[in-house]
């Protein structure tokens, strides 16, 4: 029975390779390779499968290849990419210390046009609500600004503020504040 | 002692000609009491008085129990005296039997308590289920009736009359219009929890208008009092909402992109400024209530400048923001129909979140100093400006509508609360309700 399958899947492996223009030898390297695609293996390549099937060589992809997009991997990327710009206070200056952060989520941005962000901008709680909702929105601007300039579109992004509502650390202390003091960059 | 020297004592404003007579005749009541220190509250009422400063000159007043009121179920008489004596104004003398508006009190006996007026009145279940609530108010001084009035409400209501009747005594001594109908908004916070809170003005009746798992900002009452607007986080982002009170229908008012908050409605209702970030930055912007497009205001600064929290003048005509064209927030005013905008506060490198009075003569706001934030109240006659408080994290003052008390958050002992004060700073009341911290408060308008 087994031995039947194998040889009908040989069979049929080799019909479909008669058909390609770059004919693999049946006995080359262990024959037309079967790929077995893991998740894991797809998202580390983050290239179209095709280009990346290992153990294919030189030679065309095989047709009954399928590749797997695991958006939950790509999440878990993505989150490995840093999302927090932090910044000094009654400030919207980009500190030098988060231009490769800002860089990384614009080539992200130029990558896959499909691919939209909202930048969530922050205050600490010292002062009024609505003028900190004011100052939270122009870090949440000045990081889109910057994501624009380095090739992302606007439409990909939109920056919003929560001002001093949503505090990161709930505390009314130095270290708390600078920690509040934030742009949170978020896929949607 | 001269009348000008009662009228100080009662820390009221300058009295203008038409209360002339009404003053008069209340200084012929007599007898305005020795001084007075702090008042002991019944439970009732949640905002406790708090009378900072010796020689605070008092009106003896006795408010009898009603006939039937218990038939009700609202103690009206008690509600009535906490009312009178919340504002500071009134010193509450005990009366120990139930009296009715048609009776004839014996001024004799009531001298004899020292007390230089007294309301009594009666509940009466009517055949439609409602409840006749009457009063009538004597000068016992002068030993004359001075008239009272009947209102016919539902039992949900009975909390109301009582109010109602408070409001209509103070105006009868005073001259001046009560605000014991009015309610208030503000926003309560327990963990994981935001609410918008609609309460009677004494702080008791306190309904959730909103419950949210994300924070509530700025509320605001319709100029009719039936709608308030308000910002809410609760689509991730601050977006401006509308919502019946009584119904609960709510609709988003602003969800433009970027950030949508600070409403502020028109006195005619018509249309809110907002400050919204569909251009870029914060600026302010015109809406009709009914929704549609929003109009910029034409309020100058450059590009990258902070305006926000607008507010119109009573008439309309006038808008007092905040903006930091200047470098820091400062208030700023522009008219309405368009013109030159001028900067009104000077002291300080931060002030912020202005309230006008409704004659316009004043404004409230807050200002950083010394790295707190104080509650101001300027005269904008002649720019001269004092604190009102002497807690260092003032927030969100907002004017009664008769223009004599403003409302505003605070925090003491760890702990978010309400407050509000004569616009000497002199009287003051707290509301505090256990492991809740409230604040945005904003008072709600006449017509109740």
């Amino acid at each position: 029975m087994k031995r039947i399958a194998g040889m009908t899947a040989l069979l049929l492996a080799a019909l479909v390779v008669a058909g390609c223009a770059a004919p693999v030898a049946l006995d080359a390297a262990g024959g037309a390779p079967v790929e077995t695609r893991t998740p894991g293996a797809a998202a580390a390549a983050r290239a179209p499968a095709a280009a990346a099937a290992p153990g294919a060589g030189a030679a065309a992809a095989p047709q009954t290849q399928v590749a797997a997009v695991d958006l939950g991997r790509q999440g878990v990327a993505a989150a490995a990419i840093d999302r927090i710009v932090l910044f000094d206070f009654d400030s919207d200056a980009i500190r030098p210390e988060f231009r490769t952060l800002i860089d990384a989520h614009a080539q992200r941005l130029v990558a896959n046009r499909n691919l939209r962000l909202v930048i969530e901008g922050h205050a600490d709680e010292r002062g009024g609500r609505e003028y900190n909702l004011a100052l939270g929105q122009r870090r949440a601007e000045a990081v889109l600004r910057s994501l624009v300039l380095l090739g992302a579109r606007e439409a990909q992004i939109e920056a919003v503020s929560f001002g001093e509502e949503r505090p990161a650390v709930a505390e009314s202390s130095e270290r708390a504040w600078a920690q509040n003091r934030r742009a949170e960059l978020r896929d949607r | 002692m001269t009348l000008h020297d009662m009228i100080s004592r009662l820390n009221l404003k300058p009295v203008r000609e038409s209360v002339t007579g009404m003053w008069q005749r209340r200084a012929l009541l007599g007898g305005l009491g020795a001084v007075g220190a702090g008042v002991a509250l019944p439970a009732l009422a949640q905002f406790r008085v708090e009378i900072a400063g010796v020689g605070a000159t008092q009106i003896p007043m006795a408010v009898a129990r009603f006939r039937d009121e218990a038939a009700g179920g609202q103690p009206i008489a008690a509600i009535v005296r906490a009312n009178l004596e919340r504002s500071g104004l009134f010193r509450g003398v005990d009366a120990p039997a139930a009296l009715d508006e048609t009776a004839r009190p014996a001024m004799a006996e009531w001298r004899a308590r020292a007390a230089d007026a007294l309301v009594a009145g009666s509940v009466t279940r009517l055949a439609d289920g409602r409840f006749d609530v009457r009063y009538k108010l004597w000068d016992v001084v002068k030993g004359e009736d001075l008239g009272g009035q009947s209102q016919a409400v539902v039992a949900g209501d009975l909390r109301l009359a009582a109010h109602r009747i408070a409001d209509a005594v103070f105006r009868q001594l005073t001259g001046e219009p009560g605000v014991f109908a009015t309610r208030l908004a503000y926003v309560t916070r327990s963990p994981g929890r935001f609410s918008l809170i609609v309460a009677d003005a004494d702080g008791e009746g306190a309904q959730v208008a909103l419950a949210s798992p994300e924070p509530i900002i700025s509320p605001a009452w319709s100029p009719d009092g039936r709608q308030l607007a308000y910002v809410s986080f609760e689509t991730q982002k601050a977006v401006v909402w509308v919502q019946e009170v009584a119904s609960g229908r709510r609709r988003m008012l602003a969800n433009f992109r970027g950030s949508n908050s600070a409403p502020a409605w028109s006195p005619d209702g018509a249309q809110l400024a907002l400050t919204l970030s569909r251009d870029g930055g914060s600026r302010l912007f015109l809406q009709p209530a009914a929704g549609g497009e929003p109009r910029r205001l034409a309020a100058g600064g450059g590009a990258g400048v902070i305006d926000t929290e607008p507010v119109f003048t009573a008439d309309g005509a006038t808008l007092y923001f905040v903006s930091d064209r200047g470098g820091g927030p400062q208030v700023y005013r522009m008219p309405v129909a368009g013109g030159a905008v001028e900067r009104v506060t000077f002291n300080g490198d931060y002030n912020i979140s202005p309230a006008v009075s409704p004659d316009g003569r004043a404004l409230a706001y807050v200002t950083r100093a010394s790295g707190g934030f104080r509650l101001m109240l300027m005269e904008l006659a002649s720019g001269r400006a004092q604190p009102l408080t002497d807690t260092r994290d003032d927030e969100s003052p907002s004017f009664a509508p008769n223009g004599r008390l403003l409302l505003y958050a605070t925090r003491a002992g760890g702990r978010d609360l309400l407050m509000t004060t004569t616009l000497d700073g002199r009287i003051k009341t707290r509301l505090l309700a256990a492991g809740i911290d409230m604040r945005e408060p904003a008072w709600g308008p006449f017509g109740r």
